[in-house]
Parts: structure tokens; sequence; C-alpha cells
């Protein structure tokens, strides 16, 4: 081989080339434009055609966004401004006054305004608590506490009670760690893990109650009276404020009605000079059209031309018909309408002959008495600012509005809570006779009817003894007795003990909010328990696998929609009795677990994908399960998983829309309720563009988040 | 290719063979599915061997070490590893595997750590050594494989040679009194092979029990004080190597011998 080498060699390099730029058509933007738009003749049509169609599409509706009106109370004033700036024929306009009237409703539902800052706080803090997470190399991982508490602080941000309860639901988890450590020198890691999951719930479903009653009764008892005379103070203070309020309120509503006037008082004239204006050319035009049709010989190319001058009034129509113009227009219009035929031209052109005088009439009306621009344009200038006078005169009358109703709300329930408060002794001190006497009954109840809940109507009642269904009467009776003292007792020692933030029920809750927290607590919760499904599925120990495979089969294969109606109704029905379960709560488990195992399906992917030489080499290392998984397994898997997990997340978000079929008010529930009111009914673009930007910000945001995830752990490992 | 390993002298000073026990494998066979793999094996390691394994492809020669730290499980017969028998009981699969080192033949680095991070996770995991004793353990041992510049690299950003010679410093950060060996060269380029058999090489020198996978006829040589000859599931034969390149007794190994050597 090497001889054959040592003959044929003829050429050695001696020195190597160096570097070279290369030529000016082949860098920057030429080249850029070069390969990318017009790199062959198909491209060029296709770029060409492309630009066609964004330029058709933006040119479409570049107008109707320009043409914005903010300043409308009800869609009929949108449509007037509209008209009063000559608007209506082209493109139109966005009518955003719906948002600006109903902005709050469609981010917080129907959550007390006064604690909106409640609910901004909650946000904000979200973000604080999120980015330890998001970027962990550019902040220290001390600020993980702050992640690890923010779900509490939410948690009671929104719902309000006494600060010490999230307090005492995290030492929940203090309680489980301190079972763990008690249990595992006696019962090694399992029994550890099982007495903490014990310990924790045992802490919280007796201990936790017990504490807290007993807190809040401490502290109510400390300050009873003190409250009392508050409230009482309150009852006196809040009727001349609520009084003063309405006085305010029906002032504000006879200048509204006022200002009403005095704007279509504006208006009319320059709708009339605005028809006018575009009256004068088209009865020119129609003039022109009647003469042929009457002096002429029926040409027939001429029939088409004559229907068309109908279209030629459509305009009009659809504008308020100033009085002078109004009926000849309609008449003439009318005439047109009908179809002629060689057969009724005759017909046409004999009505016609008196129409024609008219238009003249109509021409010299048109020409008379023109409004000058300046003057047409400071009435539009007028209009505009009594509009923009109106819309605030709304606002306020709203605002007054929720501090009426905010009041009376205080009112009625310092009502309660006094009355609560004078008759706490006596139910206090009654309780155990009511209980006694309740069990009482109960047990001596005739075993016919022990069984029963309520007592039957109708033809179910001729089952029962009549003496018997009376002593069923009296036990349901004394019983109900029992629970309303209860119920008070405990409302008022929670009422006075309380201290923190009002409690807000879940049925205010809605809006973008609603759908904020539904998914991100379903997007928290998800991962973590699609990561734990996902290694289970993927488990040799049978019964973790089958249990794994069949949850997420289960779940998965049904629509996420029949899972919220179960959860709406189907839920009480599995706990025990007399369990009240919020159905916020109810919808955020049920998105969880549907989330979970999406995510579960895409970890797994993430999993199979990864090289069994990752797995024994943990193994090989000596590593533990869990610990290869953490260590090893799993930062790769997910890194891979990361486009699949998102891509789940945001669906998630948006599935939260899903939650209006079983009655709860997410963004577009609102759109539905806000469509249903008189002022707004018939609106739709306007309030669904602005749902969907919206869920487009945070969607985008999730999955840009989710690139630079990837771009940065693609130069980790590079 | 086989004089790799030869160009330098190689110091027999610390390569002492004691009479302690370091493997012990007994009538040990296994399956894959109804497959034969490995066919009662009986294979005494002592402390302080370095025993080529060599064979044909299939022959259960990485089975064989896998079998070892439990990579693969065995059906029937016994494995005893420092004096601890090999069971289902994962205490004892987690010990052994803490004490015996293994590298493969594709790395399996852990590509999402730096080649520190590499270095240090077990130890710091499994010994529960503290981070900074475990960083100065791993930068000796990169040190040794003559790689310190590279320890804050990812896997990725390295050559083969370089990534193999960092999968031995991680298995050597957990101070393992065994190595095992599982084809390390076969995907390295014929100018890395050279540098991952010096580090194997200087291992041996140090007096590390090794058990090497390998068709490197020239580090066998040099380096190795028993030569064992698998086919098909079962040792054919096994000798000093001097003897086993010499003067092979089985025919089976006769043409082995010929046909990788013979190119």
């Amino acid at each position: 081989m090497s001889e054959i080498h040592a003959h044929t060699t003829l050429y050695v390099r001696d020195t190597m080339i160096d570097q070279q730029v290369p030529p000016l058509t082949q860098k920057g933007a030429v080249k850029w434009v070069r390969e990318n738009l017009v790199s062959s003749w198909l491209n060029i049509v296709l770029t060409v055609l492309s630009i066609a169609a964004v330029w058709y599409i933006i040119s479409h509706l570049a107008p109707w966004f320009l043409n914005s009106i903010w300043n409308a109370g009800s869609l009929t004033e949108c449509r007037e401004i509209l008209a009063a700036h000559s608007l209506v024929g082209e493109a139109g306009g966005a009518c955003w006054g719906v948002i600006r009237d109903r902005w709050t409703q469609l981010m917080f539902g129907f959550y007390p305004p006064e604690f909106y800052w409640r609910s901004i706080l909650a946000l904000v803090l979200l973000f604080v608590a999120l980015l330890p997470v998001l970027f962990p190399q550019q902040i220290s991982s001390r600020f993980y506490i702050l992640s690890a508490i923010y779900p509490f602080v939410m948690v009671w941000l929104l719902w309000g009670g006494s600060f010490w309860t999230p307090v005492l639901t995290m030492a929940g988890f203090g309680a489980g760690y301190l079972a763990y450590r008690i249990a595992f020198p006696v019962g090694g890691a399992i029994a550890a893990t099982v007495a903490a999951i014990l310990g924790t719930l045992l802490w919280w479903i007796v201990a936790m109650p017990l504490i807290n009653d007993t807190l809040h009764r401490v502290v109510a008892e400390s300050r009873m009276q003190e409250t009392r005379a508050e409230r009482v103070l309150l009852q006196e203070t809040l009727p001349p404020q609520i009084a003063e309020i309405d006085a305010v309120r029906t002032a504000i509503t006879a200048e509204i009605n006022e200002t009403v006037t005095r704007k279509n008082d504006i208006l009319r004239p320059i709708l009339a000079e605005q028809m006018r204006r575009s009256a004068v050319p088209l009865l020119a035009e129609v003039s022109d059209l009647f003469a042929n049709l009457s002096d002429q010989s029926p040409a027939p190319d001429l029939v088409p031309a004559i229907i068309s001058a109908k279209r030629l009034f459509l305009p009009f129509a659809t504008e308020r018909a100033s009085e002078s113009l109004a009926p000849l227009l309609t008449e003439i219009k009318a005439t047109v309408a009908v179809n002629i035929t060689p057969d009724n031209l005759a017909d046409v052109q004999a009505s016609i002959a008196p129409l024609k005088a008219q238009i003249v009439e109509a021409q010299t009306i048109a020409d008379a008495d023109p409004m000058p621009d300046a003057s047409l344009a400071a009435a539009q200038a007028e209009f505009d600012s009594v509009m923009q006078h109106l819309t605030r005169l709304r606002e306020s009358l709203t605002a007054l509005g929720a501090d009426h109703f905010r009041l009376s709300e205080q009112k009625r329930a310092a009502d309660g809570l006094v009355r609560n408060i004078d008759t706490l002794t006596q139910n206090v001190a009654n309780l155990p006779d009511l209980r006694a006497t309740a069990e009482e009954a109960r047990a001596n109840l005739p075993e016919s009817v022990a069984l029963l809940e309520a007592v039957p109507s109708g033809g179910a009642r001729s089952a029962y003894e009549a003496a018997d269904l009376t002593a069923l009467q009296s036990v349901l009776n004394a019983e109900q007795g029992l629970i309303t003292a209860d119920v008070a007792v405990r409302s008022t020692y929670n009422e006075v003990g309380r201290i923190g933030l009002q409690p807000v029920p879940s049925s205010a809750f809605g809006g973008f909010q609603l759908s904020l927290i539904i998914g991100i607590t379903g997007i928290v919760m998800s991962l973590p328990l699609g990561i734990l499904l996902a290694l289970g599925r993927q488990s040799n120990l049978f019964i973790i696998n089958k249990v794994s495979v069949g949850f997420i089969e289960i779940i998965r294969g049904v629509p996420l929609i029949v899972w919220l109606l179960t959860a709406q109704f189907l839920l009480n029905y599995f706990l025990p009795p007399g369990t009240t379960f919020d159905l916020v709560l109810r919808v955020i488990i049920m998105v969880t677990l549907f989330a979970s195992a999406y995510i579960a399906e895409v970890v797994r992917g993430g999993l199979a994908a990864l090289p069994s030489g990752q797995y024994e080499a943990a193994d090989a290392l000596g590593l533990d399960y869990w610990r290869s998984m953490r260590l090893i397994v799993l930062p790769q898997a997910l890194k891979i998983s990361i486009p699949g997990i998102v891509n789940t997340f945001i669906g998630l978000f948006k599935d939260t829309t899903l939650v209006l079929f079983i009655g709860l008010y997410d963004p577009l529930g609102l759109a539905g309720t806000i469509r249903a009111s008189t002022d707004w009914n018939g609106i739709y673009w306007e309030l669904f563009i602005f749902i969907g930007v919206l869920f487009f910000i945070f969607c985008f945001s999730m999955g840009r988040y989710s690139k630079y995830l990837e771009n940065k752990l693609q130069r980790e490992n590079r | 290719m086989a004089d790799a390993a030869t160009d330098r002298e190689i110091d027999h000073s610390q390569m002492k063979i004691s009479d302690e026990v370091a493997i012990q494998v007994t009538s040990m066979n296994k399956w894959f599915g109804t497959f034969h793999v490995l066919r009662d094996i009986n294979l005494t390691v002592y402390r302080g061997e370095r025993i080529v394994i060599c064979g044909p492809s299939g022959s259960g020669k990485s089975t064989l070490i896998r079998c070892i730290n439990r990579l693969e499980e065995h059906q029937a017969g016994t494995i005893i590893v420092d004096g601890t028998e090999l069971s289902s009981d994962l205490k004892n699969i987690d010990k052994i595997r803490s004490e015996v080192g293994m590298c493969f033949q594709h790395f399996n680095l852990f590509p999402h750590l730096t080649i520190l991070e590499n270095c240090t996770l077990a130890p710091i995991w499994v010994r529960k050594t503290p981070k900074k004793e475990a960083e100065e353990i791993a930068m000796h041992f990169l040190q040794k494989v003559k790689i310190p510049e590279q320890a804050n690299k990812y896997p990725g950003q390295l050559s083969g040679g370089q990534q193999q010679r960092v999968a031995i410093a991680r298995s050597l950060c957990m101070k393992p009194r065994i190595m095992l060996f599982d084809e390390p060269t076969s995907a390295l380029d014929p100018e890395m092979i050279k540098e991952v058999l010096d580090t194997m090489i200087q291992l041996a020198e140090e007096g590390m029990t090794m058990l090497c996978v390998t068709h490197e006829m020239g580090f066998a040589q040099a380096v190795a004080n028993r030569v064992i000859f698998m086919d098909q599931g079962q040792i054919v034969e096994q000798n000093e190597p001097r003897e086993f390149f010499n003067n092979p007794q089985s025919d089976r190994t006769k043409l082995f011998l010929s046909q990788i050597l013979g190119h």
C-alpha cells in the first residue's frame, strides 16, 4: 500500500489558507431576503400572496379598531356615536364601552369591590413566589420559603378568615414531620410515611378545627361587649350614611337623565346634517335616473340600474332620517323597490312622475340650509364631551351603588350579629338541653319512622301511623332548633373572634380571577401528581403500576366536563353526610386530577426517551430508587418533556372556561350575563376579544417561558 | 492497535495479589427469557487480580460482569462480593454497588451535570460526604485521569476519550475496592483508546482489583494476570496471559485468537 503512495504523491500542501469573509450577496439582509422570501418562483408567489392576505385582513380590521368607542353606556349609545361621526356605513367601530363598563366584573366576578386589593395582592405575591421557582439561578434558594408558604397566604387573602388558619394548616405538615420522626426508629421508612400522612390528616381533621374554634371562642369572649357596642354604633350610623348615598344617587340619576336629553338634542341636528350631506349627491343621481326612465322608451339595460337605485338609499335607511327628507326618500325607495319588468314599467313611470317634482323639492331642501363644517365639528365635539360626561356620571353611579350595597350588607350583618350576641348566653345555656331533648326524642322515635329524614307528604303518608308522623315531626323540629342554636353560637364566635380578613364566600368568586385560581392551583398541583403517576406507570410493582395505569386511562378517557359535572353533582354522594365541600375546591381537585393524567403521559414519554445507560449508571453508583429518580432521571426526563408539559398547562388553563357549565362565573360565563343585560344585548366581538386577549397573554407568557427554559437547558447541556 | 498500551514500562511493584477473595461466583446461571445466557459460571477473583474477559459477541461476558453488581439478576447459583451475597435485598445491593465501580462502553455520564457534579454526586448522596470534601476528592481523581481543567464543563463538550476518563474518575470517587470495565474502549476512536488504557494501566499499577471485558489484547498482555475466554455463556479457557496467547488449549480459543490478532 505504502509503495503505491510513494509513486503517486505529487502534491503536498505547505501553507494552510486563512479564513476569509463570504461574498456580499451571501451575508446580511440581502442573503436573508434572497433565501427566505424570493428563493424560487413558487416562493415569490407565496410571498406576494401572503403579504396580500395579511394586508387584506389588516385593512379590514384596522378601521374597526381605530374607530374604538370608550365613552358609551350601552350598545345603542355606541351606535349613536358612530352615526354622529358618520362611521356606520363602512367598517363600523369597536364598542369598548362594554369593557369600560364591566371590566371589574370580568376580572373579579362578584368579589366585593372593597376587597379587590386582596385579590390583586394575591396576584402580585404569586409572581414574587414564582420567581425563585422560575429563575432558580438568578435568585437564591433561600427564597423558596416564599414559594412554599405562598399557597396558604393566597387562600387566606382570597377567602379571608383569621390569620391563624393558614398557620395552623401549615402546622399540619409539622405534625406530619413529627409523626415521621417518631415512627421512623420504630417502624422504618414505610411505616413512618404512613404515620406522617395520618398525622397530617389527623391534625387537619381533628385537632385543627378544635384549636380554631377554641381560639375564636377565647378571643370572642374577651371582646364580646366591645364588638357589640361597635355594631350597635354601626346600626345607628349606617342608615344615615345609606340615606346620604341614596340622595346622591337620586341626584346623579336626575343629572344623567338630563344629560341624556341634552345629548339627544345635540345629536339630532348632527344626524340630520350628515344625512343631508350624503343625500345631496345621491339625490342628483336618483333624479338623473328618473329623468331617463320617464323620457325614453324602456331600455332593458336600464332596469337593473333602477333596481340598484334602491341600494343607493340603503345607508339612509340605517341612519335616523330627519323629519323633512325621511318620508320622501322612503317613498322613492318603495317605488323603486318594485321589480321593474317591461309589463309594469308604465306603472312605475306613472308613479314616478309625481316623485320627480318631490325630488326637485328635496334637492332644494338639501341645498337650502347647509351646516358649515366648523359648526358640525363643534357640535360633534360637544356631543363627545357630553358622552364623556355621561359615562363618568354612570361610573360614579355604579360606584355609589356598590357603596350602597356594601353598607346595606354591613348593616344587615350588624343586625344579625347584635341579635346573635344578645341571644348568645341563652343559646349556649340552651344547647345541652336542646341536644338532650333532640337525642331523647330521636331515641324514642317509633321504629316505623326512625329512619326517615323528612315527614312524607301526599300518598306516602298513608303508610305510617298519624301519631308516628307527629312524633317524627317533633323530633325534626327539635333537631332543627338545635342546629339553629348551634349555628348561631358558632357564627357569633367566629365573627367576633376573628382576627384577620373578612371571609368571602366561594360563590362570590368569578371572572378572570377564578380562571387564574383554578388554572394556577391546577398547574402547581398537577405537576408533582403527574410525575408520581408517570413513575407509577413505569414501576415494576404490580399494584402500583396497575393503579396508575387505571387512574390515567380512566381520567383521560372521560371528558373534563363530565368530571366537572361529577364534582358538582355526584361528589357529595361519596362524602360523609353533612360535609360541605366548597365547589371551587371540588373543581380545582377535578381539574388537577385531569391535568395530572395528561402530565403523567407526557412525563412517561420523557422517561422512555432516556437511554437505559442513565438508569444503569445511577444504579451502578449505588443511588437508591428515589435518589436516582430525583437526581439523574427526572431532571433529564422533565427537560425532554417541557414542551409537552407546558402544552398541557396551557390546555388546562384554557379548559378552566368549562366551569361555566357548572354554574361558576368565569369570564365567559360573565360574558353571557353581560350580554343578557338590556344595555349590552347584542354585543359580542368586543367582549370575546377582550377575554381572548386576557387568556392569550397568560398562555403566551407560559409558552415563552417554556421556550426560555428549553434554550437555557439546551445551552447548559451542550 | 495491540501495542497502544505497552509503550511504557509497567510498574509491577504494587500489583500484589492477596489470598483474600474479592468475588466468588459459584455455579451461576442466568437466562434471558428462555435463552440460557450464562451456564454454570464458577469464578474466584482474589483481591488485586486484574482479569481480562474476552470472547465473541453474545458470549455473555458483559452479562457476567453486570451480574456482579446486579445490573442483571442471576437466576441460579451464588455471587459473593466482598463477603456479601447478592440477593434481592435492596440494602445489600446498594452496599455492593457503592463498593464496586463500573465503567460502561458508552460512558453513561450524566449530561445535565458538570464533570465535577458527575463525580461528586454519588459521594455526596450515597456516602454522605460533605460537598467541599467531595469536590476535593473529585478534583484529586480528575487530576489523576489528567483532565482537572474540564471540571466545570458538561460531558457533551468533551471528547469520547475524555468522557471515559471522567467515567473512571467518577467511579473512583466512591473509593471502590473492585472496578468493572464493560468494553471501555469499544466506542472510541483509535487516537483516544490509548489515553483510556493509560488510565486503566495506572489503576492496575496501584493494585486495584479489576475485571475488564475488552478486546485490547495489548492491555491484556501488559497488565492482566489472568485472561478468561468465554463462549456461548461458558468459561472456555482461563490462563495467565502469556500462556493464553502463546499456547491456547481449546480449539475455540485458537480460532478466536487467530481472528482478532490476524488482521
